[in-house]
């Protein structure tokens, strides 16, 4: 995508190009990866109705905002995406339903289609069914197929998202073969990322170095062999990397989400950092949220920023990495980013690379995501799980 | 890829491609799936004029006519146009 509004020009607020609306945190899946909060099931109840997400996209759409995601949760779990899509494609935007697939049925793609819908994001776990219905905790594998045959069925580009982790980072190979069989058009390889539920199961999840470097190799290799007709886009880990990812394009530079419950945040895990209070569509609007709240303008830029990163040559390449993840593994949310091997707290990723070779906390039990587990999480047990990470419940 | 654009190809926009005008942006865009680019204002001009039923040629002599004082249109319109066929923004209709 092409970046704009790098934090260059101070004073200057920039647009929202992108809208993620996190429709609801609901999901028939329960996968272990999953960054959604942990707490999620405080965000069930009181979810927008279809005519505050109408006004949303309204709001959004005259700031700027033109790339809308529609995301969750499983958004299909609502009845009214229908409507939602359809205002959508009055406004001119373009876009996405981001689904595990359940729930879609040919009535409701026709519908899409007409609504001016322009892609589905299709997720997929595996070429067995035994991981796919293992790390999801359900038995979906079957559908994934006939909905990928439906998305062609109605000239959707096939846009497929894997997230990567050690139950199927070795299945890599056969997992694009899989993708050109049923005419994928552009495949994202998105090895996970620390946060919410997969954080609390990052040992179980977490590959060797050796065995994203396998994957990777796997990857340029038949990334080679199928050329344009298939894109195909691989998300390197950052723990594995020297420096941290340039999260969310920088804090409040370009995303914008709405959550189930009508937060507004300038990234998918704000709401775990501290003294922050993030504006909610219900009080202020949209406009004011991204423009004056202090919560998004609190990270905007690099004036917030400490050594090393304050004096770095790197800083604007990155801004410093996430503020979630320097939270959630340090407590300090203004450090740079632990991934940085500038960082003063490099060492905890250097832990969890160590910890990623001993097969005795790979092979941990998985804490899914449900709403049993959500709802132990919030009310204080399993203490033991959430203890290192910090803002977990 | 080929970089050889003869004058009377017909070239579309890629499929599953979309272009509009964003009044934010103050400029032409590309949507795709996993992303989009702003053009800048005469690849704007150049794309919008890639619609399926136009030749190299037409396309060159319409943009000639639109900005009749712009020197050494035809070789921008022909570079933007390897450009875009190059990242498979467009695609030759057959």
């Amino acid at each position: 995508m092409t970046q704009q509004n790098n934090g260059a020009a101070a004073n200057r607020i920039p647009q929202p190009f992108w809208l993620l609306a996190e429709i609801t945190y609901r999901c028939p899946l329960h996968c272990a990866f999953c960054y959604n909060p942990t707490d999620y099931v405080t965000h069930t109840q009181n979810e927008l109705s279809t005519e505050q997400w109408i006004k949303v996209l309204r709001d959004a759409r005259k700031m700027g905002a033109l790339q809308l995601g529609i995301s969750g949760g499983e958004p299909l779990l609502r009845d009214d995406i229908e409507e939602i899509v359809a205002e959508a494609g009055s406004l001119g935007y373009y876009s996405n339903l981001i689904t595990s697939g359940v729930g879609l049925t040919e009535k409701r793609i026709a519908e899409f289609k007409r609504g001016g819908l322009d892609h589905i994001q299709l997720s997929m776990h595996d070429i067995t069914k035994e991981i796919n219905n293992f790390i999801t905790d359900t038995n979906t594998f079957e559908l994934k197929k006939k909905v990928a045959a439906m998305i062609k069925e109605y000239d959707y580009p096939m846009v497929l998202n894997v997230v990567i982790h050690r139950y199927n980072i070795e299945h890599i190979g056969e997992i694009l073969e899989m993708a050109e069989q049923i005419g994928a058009n552009y495949v994202e390889l998105a090895n996970t990322q620390y946060y919410g539920w997969s954080l609390l199961n990052r040992a179980q999840l977490m590959p060797t170095k050796e065995q994203l470097e396998k994957a990777e190799a796997i990857t340029n290799k038949f990334r080679q062999k199928v050329g344009s007709k298939m894109q195909i886009f691989f998300v390197v880990p950052d723990y594995y990397a020297d420096r941290p990812k340039k999260c969310m394009n920088g804090w409040g530079e370009v995303f914008m989400i709405v959550t189930a419950n009508g937060d507004v945040l300038p990234c998918h895990s704000a709401r775990s950092l501290p003294g922050l209070e993030f504006p909610n569509v219900r009080d202020n609007g949209l406009e004011w949220a991204w423009n004056e709240s202090p919560a998004f303008n609190k990270y905007r830029g690099d004036e917030w920023m400490k050594e090393p990163c304050r004096s770095c040559p790197e800083k604007e390449k990155d801004l410093g990495g996430c503020r979630c993840q320097a939270y959630l593994l340090t407590g300090d949310a203004e450090i740079a980013d632990p991934v940085c091997s500038l960082s003063p707290a490099h060492d905890v990723i250097l832990q969890a690379i160590e910890d990623s070779k001993n097969p005795q906390l790979a092979a941990q039990p998985i804490l899914f995501r449900n709403d049993k587990n959500s709802r132990k999480l919030v009310e204080g047990e399993l203490k033991e799980l959430a203890a290192p990470f910090h803002a977990l419940p | 890829m080929s970089d050889k654009i003869k004058s009377d190809d017909v070239f579309g926009l890629a499929r599953h491609f979309r272009f509009q005008w964003e009044e934010a942006q103050s400029g032409y865009v590309l949507l795709f799936p996993e992303g989009m680019i702003k053009l800048n204002g005469g690849a704007g001009e150049v794309i919008k004029r890639v619609d399926g039923k136009k030749t190299v040629a037409e396309i060159v002599a319409d943009c000639k006519a639109a900005f009749p004082d712009v020197p050494d249109l035809e070789a921008d319109v022909m570079s933007m146009l390897e450009l875009a066929l190059g990242k498979a923004w467009i695609a030759l209709k057959d």
